[in-house]
């Protein structure tokens, strides 16, 4: 066997690419798992087409799955890939221009045949020097299918069904490049395909197979190495989506504030893992109507948050303009209810399986009369469990809707997730009447906070009747008192702006001497981490905010922001939280940098822009 | 009076009034609905704090603010989805859900006909007078074609919906008819739909004086009530008429009024009332009925038994928690695929 070297690594990139049904998602999620496992800090990003099978082998199907592993803290899915897997020339074409300089590709060498070149739209028969990587980059070509079928010959599966395995063959291989044992594969694929012993065989045939064939490829590649990470506190963790996250953390909060979780909710990508993990739990009682339209996802919560439950309602933007009028509503009644929008590109049906910031100000404003509401962010796929926790507790103890936006890139991509234990998540104590109180009204109120006390339909004494028109503050009858609107609509105003005082002041990374203070919310965190980190490493002084906190805004934001020269706002939209901003902090000049092509940004672009905004 | 023994408390209608001015128009078949609603939630015999009454946008939906109950006047059409998101989360309320003919059927029409496929166990009852009164006057989805509204000035060119139609075709497992004038019948048939484990639908024919006056004038005409309208209960005979005599009987795949003694007919010709068949096509055929030639069809007209949507919703959750190892949150965790680092 010849010698192959193993390079260390600090942190490496891996990204999966084939049509929608070879398997790449599961290959990827599996090997992102074991490699957590063995100490490795992890973020992922699938990046599907919205078709469901779009033609075999053509450039619209090309589906990926990207892995970033890493000896210390790593903040995105990365940039570039410096190890691509492509089971088909089209999947080569799409990719090709991502992978760095230096990196391996392992394609499948049975699909680069005159008919794949054809689908894929390649001129010549070489397709390396066709798109000009053939000197820069390193080839492993296995031909997965035959060798697949070698594995599996005489077992008695049909072609479909083998084939189907291939990804086990690439999962096995890359297993070997990477120097990761496979026995924690095999312990995932008997977790998954337990109940049916011979798809579990087959498959741990064709990984074992796989390996081997790295094993003994006559080629003089270098595998990677990469250490377990120090720098990741102790504990107990798991892989797990923004989607999933969201939804445990509304499970959480619903056990904690001891209520029945109820979610009323419509299928749109890509929000709709949320209420298929929902659905699922009715272990935990979990009550989930899947809606007629988004109209009823969100009135049906409301409903439920009008009986008591803690109710909640999950979208993406067209749906949230949907349900801008119901919002309204538990405005007006100031009822407790969780929003979440997993924001995609836009408008209209727009781009719906790609990433984008572009419902900010929907959120904020896209709803008739002066009608307030708390909107939150989240920053990573795991923050998404802390935000639908607050965002509950924040609705329940502010008797308030509250809009959390995610969005489909921490959404659906996964990161390392510390288990929490319900013992240590803050208490949530809902704003109910006290049974001793006398001459209830709807709008009886804590004189201090503005909340409305809440009573639930089953309980004596405090019947009332709530609604969508205007009421009297003192009576809770309904009005049109000029002066009774005013103060009304002041109320409502001052419930939400009293909200800064309970959530956390905004923390800036970096020092407050910084030449620059970079400012972004949500989704874009890590990549914002990633380049600023990066660029202090290198000598420069960049700061960076981060805010998961819009309305209301942190209370120290306005100072914090004012002790900077230049301050930079990055968003994936063309300056909604910039534009917010210059509304609160009229004082400073905030430039911008804006990205709207249905991805993320890379922390190489980022980098880039701010070393300018430095000279 | 001090008792020992646990008693039912009796209601009266004024236990269910809230201290609000009715802000209907003088003569308004609305408060009759009012008071025979109030009549039945007393003999119901359910709390006012165990009942909840949704609805949605209209002359109508102003109807919550006049109960002591729990109550939620919302938003213009989705009265059906509030009242399913209250009954599900908590299915011991009695729930109902007012609305009108605009509301439910124009606006709120997605959410009407899914409410009733889904059998949610809600009491729907839906004024129609044929109109939109609150807006002032422009036509509806149940306003005859033809007729000269506001919005239609030289008659609409639309074709009316027919609510029973509707809820029938929406797999419906109630629907009843009163009519504003006749507080008897409007309170038997209210009283079965609260019965009814379900969703009720309860088309109440109301007039409004405005806007609409006598769109059921001649129906409610009190001294040709009887012969205009059969009052349908079940196990009875389909028999109506000021002298008790006229009958229906089945022609061939269409009902016909008789006379009894007339042309050999005898009482047990007459056709007898079955509300319970899970076919619908006698029960649409009477529903459907129109006059001058055909009596409108009142009282109860169409209850079966189904399991309702929010009765399923508890039984699953039972059933999946009977069974299930994971019982807390922790638990829930501990379930995850996990590792240390």
């Amino acid at each position: 066997m010849d010698k192959v070297t193993k390079t260390e690594l600090d942190n490496v990139v891996v990204r999966f690419s084939g049509d929608s049904g070879d398997g790449m998602q599961l290959t990827g999620t599996l090997f992102s798992n074991l490699s957590a496992i063995l100490g490795n800090e992890i973020s992922t990003f699938p990046d599907f087409p919205s078709e469901i099978r779009a033609p075999q082998g053509t450039l619209g199907g090309v589906s990926g799955f990207q892995v970033h592993l890493g000896s210390s803290k790593v903040y995105t899915p990365g940039d570039d890939p410096d190890v691509l897997v492509v089971m088909n020339p089209a999947a080569l074409k799409v990719n090709a221009k991502f992978i760095k300089k230096g990196g391996v590709i392992i394609f499948d060498a049975d699909t680069f045949d005159k008919s794949g070149f054809e689908k894929a739209g390649f001129k010549t028969e070489n397709p390396f020097e066709e798109l000009n990587i053939s000197d820069t980059i390193q080839l492993i070509p296995a031909p997965l299918s035959t060798l697949t079928q070698a594995s599996l010959d005489g077992m008695g599966f049909d072609n479909k069904t083998v084939l189907r395995s291939k990804n086990m063959f690439a999962l096995g291989l890359i297993c070997w490049l990477f120097n990761r044992p496979i026995d924690q594969a095999i312990h995932f694929l008997t977790n998954k395909f337990g109940k049916k012993p011979t798809i579990l065989h087959a498959n741990i045939k064709v990984l074992t197979d796989g390996f081997n064939f790295g094993n003994n490829l006559h080629l003089t590649v270098s595998t990677y190495f990469v250490e377990r990470s120090h720098e990741t506190p102790k504990g107990k963790y798991t892989s797990i989506s923004g989607n999933k996250a969201t939804a445990w953390g509304l499970i959480a909060a619903s056990q904690k504030a001891g209520l029945q979780l109820f979610l009323g909710s419509y299928p749109i990508t890509p929000a709709t893992d949320i209420m298929h993990e929902l659905t699922a739990r009715k272990d935990m009682g979990v009550k989930v109507v899947q809606a007629e339209d988004e109209i009823a996802g969100i009135t049906s919560a409301i409903g439920a948050s009008f009986a008591g439950s803690l109710a909640a309602t999950n979208t993406s933007g067209p749906g949230l303009a949907l349900k801008s009028e119901a919002i309204g509503l538990a405005v007006m009644a100031e009822l407790p209810l969780v929003v979440i929008d997993v924001m995609r590109g836009g408008p209209s049906t727009g781009l719906p399986t790609k990433t984008e910031q572009t419902d900010l100000l929907q959120a904020l404003y896209g709803r008739n009369g002066e009608s307030p509401a708390v909107v939150m962010a989240a920053g990573t796929p795991d923050d998404c469990f802390h935000y639908a926790f607050m965002a509950s507790k924040i609705a329940l103890e502010h008797m308030t809707p509250v809009i959390l936006l995610t969005d489909a890139f921490i959404g659906n991509g996964t990161s390392l997730w510390k288990l929490p234990t319900l013992a240590e998540l803050p208490e949530i104590k809902p704003n109910y009447v006290k049974p001793d109180m006398t001459d209830y009204k709807v709008t009886s109120r804590d004189e201090k906070t503005n909340v409305r006390y809440w009573s639930v339909p089953g309980v004596e004494g405090f019947a009332h009747r709530n609604g969508g028109l205007e009421k009297d503050y003192y009576t809770g009858a309904i009005s049109t008192d000029p002066e009774n609107h005013q103060k009304m609509v002041d109320t409502r105003e001052a419930k939400i702006n009293y909200i800064s005082n309970v959530i956390p002041e905004l923390k800036i990374e970096g020092d407050s001497s910084a030449d620059l203070l970079v400012i972004g919310w949500g989704g874009t965190q890590g990549h914002l981490m990633s380049a600023v980190s990066s660029l202090n490493k290198k000598g420069n002084k960049v700061a960076l905010a981060n805010f998961n906190y819009i309305n209301p805004l942190p209370k120290n934001t306005v100072e914090l922001i004012q002790q900077y020269k230049k301050v930079v706002v990055c968003e994936l939209n063309s300056g909604q939280f910039a534009t917010f901003l210059r509304s609160k902090v009229p004082a400073v000049e905030f430039l911008q940098y804006n990205k709207v092509q249905g991805q993320p940004f890379t922390a190489t672009e980022l980098e880039e822009h701010f070393v300018t905004l430095l000279k | 009076m001090e008792t020992t023994e646990t008693i039912k408390i009796q209601y009266t209608a004024k236990d269910f009034k809230s201290d609000q001015y009715v802000r209907w128009c003088p003569g308004c078949g609305d408060f009759a609905v009012l008071s025979s609603l109030q009549k039945v939630m007393a003999d119901l015999g359910i709390a006012p704090h165990k009942t909840a009454v949704i609805s949605g946008i209209g002359c109508s939906s102003r109807l919550p603010y006049y109960t002591s109950s729990y109550g939620f006047h919302t938003i213009h059409g989705r009265g059906a989805a509030i009242a399913t998101g209250v009954k599900v989360a908590n299915p011991e309320l009695t729930v109902w859900q007012i609305t009108g003919d605009g509301d439910c059927l124009a606006i709120g029409g997605n959410h009407f006909i899914h409410s009733v496929r889904r059998n949610m166990d809600i009491n729907v009852l839906l004024f129609n007078n044929q109109i939109y009164g609150l807006t002032k006057g422009q036509y509806s989805p149940t306003t005859k074609k033809g007729f000269v509204t506001k919005s239609s000035p030289f008659g609409t060119v639309e074709r009316p919906f027919r609510p029973a139609e509707l809820t029938m075709g929406a797999r419906g497992t109630f629907f009843g008819r009163l009519l504003d004038v006749d507080l008897k019948t409007a309170q038997m048939t209210i009283m079965a739909g609260a019965k009814h484990n379900g969703t009720s639908v309860i088309e109440c024919l109301v007039n409004c004086v405005i806007f609409n006056d006598g769109a059921h004038g001649w129906l409610a005409e009190r001294e040709n009530r009887a012969d205009r309208t059969i009052v349908l209960e079940h196990g009875k005979k389909m028999i109506f008429g000021k002298d008790g005599n006229k009958g229906l009987v089945l022609k061939g795949l269409n009902l016909k009024v008789v006379t009894i003694g007339e042309n050999g007919v005898t009482e047990n010709d007459i056709l007898v009332h079955d509300a319970t068949c899970e076919d619908t096509t006698l029960h649409l055929k009477l529903a459907l009925m129109e006059g001058p030639e055909m009596p409108i069809a009142m009282g109860v007209i169409r209850d079966v038994v189904e399991e309702s949507y929010d009765a399923a919703v508890e039984a699953q959750i039972a059933e999946v928690q009977a069974k299930s190892k994971i019982k807390t949150f922790d638990e829930l965790i501990d379930s995850l695929e996990q590792w240390e680092m």
